[in-house]
């Protein structure tokens, strides 16, 4: 079904009885020409493409829970490309292409709303990072700039910019084509136009191996039986590393727990997103009102998706400092994601050492942002088998190469996280 | 939230520590790069009973050395480590 106003309508005299399901009804095939493990934004992205930019629609993507339910539908939707390095500032700024026009491809709202970031810069020393970084932007094709306080202010009148303040506000960097996009939606509009084309998407049906023969992958086991595949894609978040490691190849990974967090809803007070880099605290308001947050990781292992009062504490603590009013406000949920960390703080995409076992994985507590762009890459290798220039840097082999992609600049330290 | 059993000043709030990974096991120097790669970056992910290392900053000053269940934040028995 075409949704449009006239469904709408059609619909609501029906009393919203006649909706279709969203996705087929699910039915298990004894083999694929390709297995898509994990239904999140790559996953279901990646399924996407394949069926929609090279018509191969033998495809089956599994997950062992719900469509979006891992980091996917955790994330704080915020999206952007200020990235510094050309590997990750190629593939976010592609990216921020796609989402520009996904909603109409895909025939649902994925409420893309380009309503501006703002990173916040603390020093003279931060504020000159930020120019060279939003130099490096516009060198890339993106369009970014410097804000001096005053025009913060106009932007954001809620802002404390006392420059008595602890972490005084000194500038930002400035990005208008940055906003959010409704993480669950993507989910489901990725996963629906590709069930429109015979995608097979198989919930609630956890991989517990990768199957291999003769250094070539041929399918997976699950509780519901063995499945073949000519083609298998591990794109599982954090479940990678155990699946990959238990077919000989070692992820260079470790799991960390994110929180995000959100107020009870008031009026319209801030219509950007906005990054306060003293600490970690970042925030956007939702068309409900509510106050949206995210801060730094839990900071050590953890696979409880149980956040750490210290780490809520601290986030909270730091948005006071920038939007004082927040100090009266009601948290109302807060909730945690696995983030798999690998030890360079960036994404392995790209073959492994088996042939047809390709691994899209690592996206950590950044990788919401990059999903129709990853998805569409990794269509194009599976599909074409010619490996694309923006997945290039991501590949696995940078670990043994030493040619880790070392965003932050701090050097290739494993314990980035 | 994590009460960190130290040896020394007994359960602790997690934010009076800092958080040290791994207990690793490093290769000599003159290791090849393969021994030193796997040392560096494959973490032992089968196991989620995790050896690791905390330094109490706000307390004792010592580097403790706790078994944790990654799976549920438990902790397991701890030993002292030698200080020497
Ligand atoms: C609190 C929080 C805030 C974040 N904020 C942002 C943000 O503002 N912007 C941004 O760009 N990114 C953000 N991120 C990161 C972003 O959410 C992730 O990088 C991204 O969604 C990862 O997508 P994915 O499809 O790789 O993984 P997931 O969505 O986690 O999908 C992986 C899927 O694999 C399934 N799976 C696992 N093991 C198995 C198995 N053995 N068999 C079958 N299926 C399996 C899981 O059930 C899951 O559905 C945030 C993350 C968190 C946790
Ligand atoms: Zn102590």
């Amino acid at each position: 079904m075409r949704y449009s106003i006239l469904t709408l309508a059609t619909q609501a005299l029906q009393k919203q009885q006649r909706w279709p399901q969203i996705i087929a009804p699910e039915k298990l095939k004894p083999h694929y020409d390709i297995i898509i493990v994990g239904a999140g934004g790559h996953g279901l992205a990646t399924a996407y493409y394949l069926s929609h930019n090279h018509d191969i629609n033998d495809v089956l993507v599994i997950d062992s829970s719900w469509i979006g339910g891992g980091n996917t539908a955790r994330n704080t939707t915020i999206v952007r490309s200020d990235y510094l390095l050309p590997a990750s500032f190629a593939l976010k700024n592609f990216a921020l292409q796609l989402w520009d026009s996904l909603s109409q491809a895909l025939n649902f709202n994925l409420m893309y709303s380009p309503r501006g970031y703002l990173d916040l810069a603390h020093s003279d020393g931060e504020l000159e990072h930020f120019m060279l970084r939003a130099n490096a932007m516009c060198l890339g094709g993106a369009s970014a700039s410097i804000l001096t306080n005053s025009q913060i202010a106009e932007k954001i009148p809620a802002l404390n910019l006392d420059q008595q303040s602890r972490f005084p506000i000194r500038g930002a960097l400035f990005q208008a084509e940055g906003g959010v996009v409704r993480h669950d939606a993507v989910a489901w509009g990725f996963a629906r136009k590709s069930s429109e084309k015979g995608v097979h998407i198989q919930q609630n049906c956890a991989v517990n191996k990768l199957l291999t023969s003769n250094g070539r992958i041929s399918g997976v086991s699950t509780h519901r039986g063995k499945i073949s595949a000519n083609s298998v894609l591990v794109a599982a978040a954090g479940g990678s590393e155990r699946l990959m490691a238990n077919a000989g190849v070692p992820l260079p990974m470790e799991p960390i727990n994110v929180q995000a967090f959100v107020t009870e809803p008031i009026k319209p007070v801030l219509d950007h997103v906005v990054n306060y880099n003293a600490g970690l605290s970042y925030l956007s308001q939702s068309d409900k009102g509510e106050l949206v947050m995210g801060g730094a990781t839990d900071g050590y292992l953890s696979t409880a998706r149980r956040g750490s009062f210290a780490r809520l504490e601290d986030t909270m603590m730091r948005a006071a400092q920038i939007f004082p009013f927040i100090s009266n406000l009601r948290l109302m949920r807060h909730w945690s994601g696995t983030a798999d960390i690998p030890m360079d703080g960036n994404a392995i995409v790209g073959r492994t050492e088996i042939e047809n076992l390709f691994v899209n994985c690592g996206w950590g507590y950044a990788g919401f942002k990059a999903t129709p762009a990853v998805g569409w890459k990794l269509a194009e290798l599976i599909a074409d088998g010619k490996l694309p220039e923006m997945l290039k840097p991501f590949a696995l082999s940078r670990f043994t190469d030493g040619a880790l992609i070392d965003d932050a600049g701090i050097g290739p330290y494993p314990w980035l996280h | 939230m994590l009460l960190i059993p130290c040896p020394h000043c007994g359960e602790r709030d997690e934010s009076e520590f800092n958080y040290g990974g791994r207990v690793a096991d490093f290769p000599e120097l003159q290791a090849d790069m393969s021994t030193w790669h796997r040392a560096i970056h494959l973490p032992d992910v089968n196991d989620p009973i995790v050896n690791e290392v905390w330094f109490h900053a706000s307390g004792c000053e010592c580097w403790i050395q706790v078994n944790r269940d990654i799976r549920t934040h438990e902790f397991q028995p701890i030993d002292k480590l030698d200080h020497s």
